[in-house]
């Protein structure tokens, strides 16, 4: 079983899965690998990195130097295809014009979706992350706690491979031996950051991303992750053994043709298609949930792109795994005389309690980087270094202001130049040209550093989507409306970060670019803008008041799961990729044993 | 100055304030009809400037911005000059492409080079390209730092601050620029070390 059309498919399935990315993967390889028949549908193209990553490619061969457009807003060499914040003929839209209750809703449409181009940042929820209200009395509490997820953190990281390490520090968990590979040492910037950031009380320490720094041991992992399953070990084993360890060159949000990252489509896709159980349909965009006469889900049906015509597929149960807002959009667009307000939606809920991620930034200039003497500071493709939330004690104290934390990612380096390298040089140079200018040129590369603040937001009842009573797609689907607000308790966190990333380019001897800004809500970015959208179909233990439980399965529809961001009822400042994968783990694994004890 | 160089003047003079007027009563240059690269182009090949939308650039604004760009950038003993690494190619590529900003660029571009040459003719009664190093630089100290731009400079200095940054965002993108600034990255490595001991030394930190 492999990547098909639309006429070769199965008459019925155990699972249809919609979606392909970090949720659809995890949620497609855990049901193959222990035998269920499953079929994915993906709204993109199909996509294969070993062959389509520009690995190596420098701005100098692009369009324009590979700066962004609105075609590539991430660049040329982005790995993301047909997606971004606007998607043509796939509109969105907004209820209010009042610019500051703006969604930015980014989409990739491809094989693996996001996870392509993602920034592999994979941190742990700590234990107050699934028991804020508890804490602080806001938001929602999960019905699970850090325990419950924990062995599938542990599980997700061997699988994918993280690098990092532990430090013991508050809600900022230890993973066990053997889950995390060696952190690559930290570039210049994120050293001298380090040493005269201590004094800031800064915990500066390597980060966790999805990307191999070594090669993974298929010996040991794979009967780890799969006891008592020799075809998964065979499997697994075979697939670790495709991918290669980081060669410390070309930047991550590119793919990776060596494998050496996570995405979808080189981690979970190949061992899950190796088992023969999955078949992949790719440019079909899932329109509805389909339901029989008791209410139970019975398939999907979903628009051919590449012929317009619509399918109808069937199987015992259903996942959406379409990212957080496009599950809600399908669920929504699912009317019936039975669910006359959409599938799975008694509780009045989808839709609501969409969440993204604070963020702001503020760049500074750092005499002591200048005239570093030269060396190759591309490392991992990315991060090396972060700052995980240290303020705790003073936030429970109430002496911040804002209820929940943010951690600083760090932006520093001898980057590939591009587009902009000497952009705001002249401030230094007073104008220079000629051999001066380029004297000065190499005096200031790399001595420019950035701080960005990841914080979380608290759900809240002005943000959420429902269907655009009038607005469709090119395929005749009614599209998503966007509800957004942010509340005092993310201003005003945006307002912190800007004072502390003043302070740290202080603290490091340097100037800040801009001067911080003290008003939260000019600071923060728009909603959305983070690309951590999470929320719409929240879990919970009452369900009047949530849409799943926290097994990601619907209250109403019992055999209808949700294993993408939307069961998320808070949404902590670690970037929800790592416990998206980890509750499609724990959502696949229950859903395989119902399913085997008949009760779907 | 004899006839033909005469007509030539006074050719280039009238397209200059031809120009030079269009800015002033903002006029725009015609806008781009032409498609970008789509939402999936081929990542893997090389591209050349043209190949994906007509240029913009006359012959005679080519040379200026050849020479312009060799005054920014010139030949040292780290790199070569911005123009023999093909910058003006990007540099039209940039300025006539189809998406949003490119536009404002054209205009300030294409009405820059006109001042550029009105001006050098009207101080030294010739054509930008001909002049010798001591004239293109009284020229260039007027607007190479718009904070210090007297008010009748200002839009020139506008001009010459973003052609800069286009100029080296243009070199320092290609391998001959990558190496001048010392980025000696985009190769495999079996190990990433960190910095150097040298690097660390610099920061005190060794």
């Amino acid at each position: 079983m492999p990547l098909i059309t639309s006429s070769k498919t199965q008459p019925s399935y155990d699972v249809i899965v919609v979606g392909s990315g970090a949720a659809g993967g995890q949620t497609a390889y855990t049901c193959t690998m222990q035998g269920a028949k499953v079929l994915m549908l993906e709204a993109g193209r199909n996509y294969d990195p070993v062959k389509e990553t520009p690995m190596f490619q420098s701005n100098g061969q692009a369009p324009l130097r590979g700066s962004n457009t609105s075609d590539k807003p991430f660049g040329f060499y982005d790995a993301t295809i047909d997606g971004g914040w606007q998607v043509p003929g796939e509109p969105y839209s907004s209820a209010s014009s009042d610019p500051a209750r703006q969604f930015w809703w980014w989409r990739a449409r491809m094989l693996g979706g996001r996870t392509n181009h993602w920034g592999r940042i994979s941190l742990r929820n700590g234990p107050y992350d699934f028991k804020p209200h508890s804490r602080d009395g806001l938001g929602f509490d999960w019905p699970i706690a850090y325990a419950d997820v924990a062995p599938y953190y542990d599980k997700v990281e061997m699988l994918i491979g993280v690098y990092g390490d532990n430090h013991g520090l508050e809600n900022t968990p230890d993973s066990p031996a053997g889950c995390l590979q060696p952190p690559p040492a930290m570039r210049a910037g994120e050293q001298y950051a380090r040493a005269k950031g201590k004094k800031l009380g800064l915990p500066i320490i390597p980060i966790h991303r999805a990307v191999l720094s070594q090669r993974q041991d298929p010996d040991v992992l794979p009967k780890k992750l799969h006891p008592n399953n020799p075809r998964a070990q065979r499997i697994l084993a075979d697939a670790m053994r495709q991918r290669q360890a980081c060669f410390w060159a070309t930047p991550c949000g590119r793919g990776c043709s060596i494998k050496a990252n996570y995405q979808s489509t080189t981690v979970h896709l190949p061992p899950a298609l190796a088992t023969g159980d999955l078949d992949i349909v790719s440019n079909a965009m899932a329109r509805e949930v389909t339901t029989d006469a008791s209410g139970k889900a019975t398939g999907v049906i979903y628009v051919d792109k590449t012929t317009g015509l619509e399918h109808t597929v069937k199987a015992r149960v259903v996942v959406l795994a379409a990212s957080s807002a496009e599950s809600v959009r399908i669920m929504l667009n699912s009317k019936s005389a039975r669910f006359p307000n959409g599938l799975a939606n008694s509780s009045g809920l989808v839709g609501k309690y969409i969440m993204d991620t604070v963020g702001a930034s503020l760049g500074g200039q750092i005499p002591a980087l200048e005239n570093l003497p030269v060396h190759n500071e591309d490392g991992a493709g990315g991060a090396h270094t972060y700052v995980p939330w240290w303020l705790y004690k003073e936030q429970v104290a109430g002496k911040l202001g804002f209820a929940r934390g943010y951690h600083i990612e760090f932006e520093s380096g001898r980057k590939m130049p591009g587009v902009g390298v000497t952009a705001g040089l002249d401030a230094f140079t007073n104008g220079s040209y000629g051999k001066q200018f380029k004297a000065d040129a190499r005096r200031y590369y790399g001595s420019f550093v950035g701080f960005a603040g990841r914080g979380e937001m608290i759900p809240n009842d002005d943000s959420f989507c429902d269907l655009d009573p009038t607005l469709k797609d090119k395929w005749g689907i009614p599209v998503l409306r966007f509800h957004w607000k942010w509340s005092e308790h993310e201003t005003r966190q945006a307002a912190h970060m800007q004072k502390t990333f003043a302070e740290l380019i202080e603290a490091m001897g340097g100037k800040v670019r801009t001067p911080p800004q003290a008003d939260g809500a000019k600071a923060i970015e728009p909603g959305g803008k983070i690309i951590h959208e999470v929320g719409g179909t929240i879990m919970g233990a009452d369900a009047t008041k949530s849409v799943t439980n926290q097994w990601c399965q619907t209250w109403d529809v019992k055999n209808l799961f949700v294993t993408d961001g939307g069961p998320f009822c808070s949404n902590a400042d670690k970037n929800p990729t790592l416990t998206i994968m980890a509750l499609a783990w724990r959502a696949s694994d229950y859903l395989l044993d119902e399913l085997k004890k008949g009760n779907l | 100055m004899d006839r033909r160089a005469a007509l030539k003047w006074m050719a280039t003079a009238a397209a200059s304030a031809a120009l030079l007027d269009a800015s002033l009563l903002g006029a725009q240059t015609p806008p781009v009809a032409a498609k970008g690269y789509g939402t999936d182009p081929d990542l893997l090949k090389t591209y050349t400037p043209g190949e994906l939308w007509p240029l913009t650039f006359t012959s005679a604004q080519r040379t200026t911005v050849a020479a312009l760009c060799d005054v920014i950038i010139p030949a040292d003993a780290k790199g070569p000059s911005a123009s023999s690494v093909n910058v003006p190619d990007f540099i039209d590529e940039w300025v006539s492409a189809p998406y949003p900003g490119h536009d404002a660029d054209r205009r300030t571009i294409v009405n820059g080079l006109g001042w550029l040459e009105a001006e050098s003719q009207t101080r030294f009664q010739n054509s930008f390209t001909n002049l010798v190093t001591r004239q293109r630089n009284a020229l260039c100290d007027d607007i190479c730092y718009l904070p210090n731009a007297k008010p009748e400079h200002r839009t020139a200095a506008r001009f010459f601050q973003r052609f800069r940054d286009l100029t080296a965002s243009g070199y320092y993108s290609t391998p001959e620029g990558m190496r001048d600034i010392g980025y000696t990255g985009n190769v495999a490595l079996e190990k990433y070390e960190g910095p150097t001991p040298e690097a660390l030394k610099h920061l005190g930190l060794a």
